[in-house]
């Protein structure tokens, strides 16, 4: 047995002990606090990519907590699962890979943006613990886990939020942020009640084995999508969102985007692999397909109008989580029917995927840019702005790029995902893809004129001192370039590797039933 | 905030005490009566809460070490992931220590009994680190939220981020 | 009938929860809310694995009964409570800083964010 096999807890349990080390690896003082926030990021993405790899080659990795071997269920032999599971398929594997590498990112930029606050032991320790949420909520198997990995996140996402505690505005976004996130999650809470009650297990193998549709599912059901799409960040929920995004240390919001996805990964873990077909009729892919329409087009257009440049990037990226949730919601449509399934629907579920992993990376960029911008000039307001190409760069650079690949212009990564939804949702519905076209121009337009006003243009006199941003941000930033640019050059291998397994992986409802009850355990 | 009374205090000298003993109880007896880590931990914490209140900020605050009660959350949290490492030779949080003899690794006698504080392995220990991570923690804030939002006397300045 | 009292009341809980955070204009007010939604839940969970007439699910302590209470969602229950605690501890402190910052607590004049 090597030790391959507990690689799906030690992705969890290094960020943890990373937290939990953090405050003593303060007291060395300021390069060792440094060096191990960077360090354990850095592990803790080399081992989702080991993970990512590992399941890849062999298959759905389980693992049970706690038991006398990692694929024990119960010692006499029944097949349901009543330790805690990780159950981690291509697609969860993939969303681990794409949430640790902005986690890392992320890290190595706060090394220097925050270098001149206090109680940066507490930054470290929070900044783990988010990370090792949004791992946990990727990586288990198990409903319940799920909540508590949700409420690890959200918790040190509320503390982050407002760690520039004498801000107002900090203290305001984390209160709202924390009164829409507690509701959502007391609503996973009682969903999950629900489908405990009905069915006496947690386990999502082994509630998906068993699910009958019925009223308490269907209630369950409704409070899981509203609350999973609160957490996202689509539009009617949407409001906490552009407060919590600006407010946060731009570090932070870079590992809040993943965090994001990985409520949507609960979404799409939800419909998928645990209701799956027994969806039956056509109302749930339609409330996705028409909340990530509202999403796409209220956000864009809300963002067009934003003077404050983190603001308008955050609605943004409520714009840009209606193309996932459009992809993926065709993909559900589909999903009962297999001619619809191959015509359309699949390459609408690789788009929606490749669009998530593409979207984590240069939004992860653009709100690390921002906040370079902010570092340099000491404002957010495009107003204050002007000419900044000049001095810094290699910001510049960073940020046409991941401008670039936001706004869909043809080489990039962005472009090909978007593509690969619009053709898929012509086939449903032609208007569907004419409003995706729409945002996407809309986009371009809102991130020329950023460009525009704050890059380009003659120099403002109060920025004459401004000066490029220190080496470990500039390194935080080109991790995601590297990134970006790579997905930008091999479309194809990253559409064939990275993005086909977690596709079928999430089509495939039987293969996740499978691994965990008979057979497999 | 003021002390209270004498009455208050005196009641609060004789009587406070036991909640730390009975809070200790309830950690170490987590295995085996209703509590555990969290519970104990909590009512430990009570402790300091009656102190607080019947003898007042300007007493507590000098009485009450906060770098101590960090340590007390640091070691907690290292002790349980500690434990949950160790059994990574098996899996994740095993439990290598039961059945074992030795220490927490008696076995229980099958039907109706008082139990053995002796057993249970793992559970034992972490309940004990979930214990002193929850003293170290609900004392904080406790002693952060009386002390209100003065973090930036001691740090200095004002943290607004890079406005300028 | 009687049975099913229990999941009425943790339904009014949870509205009237609802209705607070909706509806109330004070941030504490509003905390309480917030704090009652995860009651609910609590409850909820609670009643779910209670069984008429079940002992207390402790293995030495039960005696000769022949039902016990599930322990599942008590342990659930347990692990809510923890995180509510720390929820509730986080935003009462988050309400003493916004009233240090605003010098108020009521909703509508804490409104520096809008747009």
């Amino acid at each position: 047995m090597s030790w391959h096999v507990h690689l799906p807890a030690l992705v969890i349990a290094v960020p943890l002990l990373g937290a939990f080390i953090a405050p003593v690896a303060s007291m060395l003082g300021k390069v060792a606090r440094n060096f191990w926030l960077v360090g354990v990021s850095a592990l803790t993405a080399l081992l989702s990519v080991l993970l990512w790899q590992q399941v890849l080659t062999s298959g759905t990795a389980i693992y049970v907590m706690g038991a006398e071997a990692f694929n024990l269920s119960l010692p006499s032999g029944m097949s349901l699962p009543i330790r805690i599971i990780l159950e981690v398929d291509a697609f969860s594997a993939f969303m681990a890979v794409v949430g640790s590498i902005a986690a890392f990112a992320g890290a190595l930029f706060s090394t220097n943006y925050m270098e001149r606050f206090s109680g940066l032991d507490k930054f470290a320790a929070l900044y783990f613990l988010l990370t090792t949420g949004m791992l946990g909520m990727v990586l288990t198997g198990d409903l319940f886990n799920f909540f508590v990995f949700l409420e690890i996140a959200s918790v040190a996402s509320f503390g982050l939020v407002a760690f520039w505690r004498d801000r107002p505005e900090a203290i305001e976004a984390s209160f709202k942020y924390m009164v829409v996130s507690t509701i959502g999650a007391m609503m996973i809470l009682i969903a999950i009640a629900f489908l405990y009650g009905r069915y006496n297990a947690v386990s999502m193998a082994a509630v998906a084995n068993a699910l009958r549709l019925g009223y308490a599912e269907k209630i369950a059901l409704v409070f899981l999508i509203i609350a999973l799409a609160m957490k996202c960040g689509t539009v009617p929920m949407h409001m906490w969102t552009p407060d919590a995004y600006t407010e946060a240390p731009a570090g932070v919001t870079c590992l809040l985007i993943a965090v994001s996805q990985a409520s949507l990964y609960g979404l799409f873990r939800v419909c998928f692999s645990i209701y799956g077909a027994s969806l039956g009729s056509a109302v749930v892919p339609w409330t996705i397909i028409i909340l990530g329409v509202l999403s796409m087009f209220i956000g864009v257009s809300m963002a067009v109008v934003q003077k404050e440049i983190k603001r308008l990037m955050a609605y943004h990226s409520v714009s840009q989580i209606g193309y996932m949730l459009l992809g993926l919601g065709v993909g559900l449509l589909a999903l009962s029917d297999p001619q619809a399934m191959a015509d359309y629907g699949f390459t609408a579920m690789k788009g929606g995927i490749y669009h998530l992993i593409n979207y984590t990376m240069y939004k992860g960029l653009l709100f690390l840019t921002a906040g370079a911008l902010y570092y340099a000039a000491g404002s957010r307001n495009l107003n204050d702005l002007g000419g900044l190409a000049r001095t810094m760069p290699y910001t510049t650079f960073m940020f046409v790029i991941a401008a670039a690949a936001i706004a869909g212009l043809p080489p990039f990564n962005g472009f090909v995902s978007k593509l690969l939804i619009y053709e898929s949702t012509f086939a449903v519905y032609p208007i569907l893809s004419i409003m995706a076209l729409v945002t996407s121009v809309l986009t371009l337009a809102s991130f020329v004129k950023v460009f525009q006003t704050a890059f380009l243009g003659p120099a403002k006199a109060k920025l004459a001192q401004v000066k490029e941003v220190p080496p470990g941000m500039l390194l935080g930033m080109s991790v995601l370039t590297i990134v970006i640019i790579g997905l930008t050059l091999f479309p194809t291998w990253s559409l064939s590797n990275l993005v086909e397994p977690a596709a079928k992986a999430l089509v495939n409802q039987a293969g996740y039933i499978s691994a965990v009850i008979g057979g497999g355990l | 905030m003021y002390s209270l009374s004498v009455i208050v205090r005196t009641i609060c000298d004789v009587f406070a005490w036991f909640l730390a003993v009975f809070g200790v109880y309830v950690i170490i007896h987590g295995h085996l009566t209703p509590g555990g880590g969290f519970q104990g931990g909590a009512v430990v914490a009570t402790l300091f809460a009656f102190l607080l209140v019947a003898y007042g900020g300007k007493k507590f605050i000098p009485f009450y070490k906060s770098s101590l009660f960090s340590w007390f959350e640091t070691v907690g949290l290292l002790l349980f992931i500690g434990t949950g490492l160790v059994g990574l030779g098996t899996t994740f949080f095993y439990n290598f220590l039961a059945g074992q003899g030795g220490l927490f690794g008696s076995t229980v006698p099958i039907g109706p009994n008082s139990g053995v504080l002796n057993s249970s392995g793992t559970i034992a220990l972490m309940n004990m680190a979930v214990g002193v991570e929850v003293i170290g923690g609900l004392s904080l804030i406790l002693y952060y939220m009386f002390k209100g939002i003065r973090l930036y006397e001691e740090s200095g300045s004002e943290e607004t981020g890079h406005d300028r | 009938m009687i049975g099913n009292l229990p999941y009425l009341v943790v339904g009014i809980i949870f509205l009237l929860g609802l209705y607070a955070v909706l509806f109330e204009k004070n941030l504490i007010k509003i905390a309480i809310g917030v704090s009652l939604i995860e009651a609910s839940a609590n409850l909820l969970l609670i009643v779910l694995g209670y069984r008429t007439g079940g002992s207390i699910p402790v293995f030495t302590l039960a005696g000769k009964v022949g039902k016990m209470v599930l322990p599942v969602p008590q342990a659930l229950t347990l692990t809510a409570i923890v995180i509510g605690l720390a929820t509730s501890a986080l935003m009462l402190s988050l309400i003493m800083m916004l009233y240090k910052h605003y010098g108020t607590l009521d909703v509508r004049e804490i409104r520096r964010l809008r747009g």
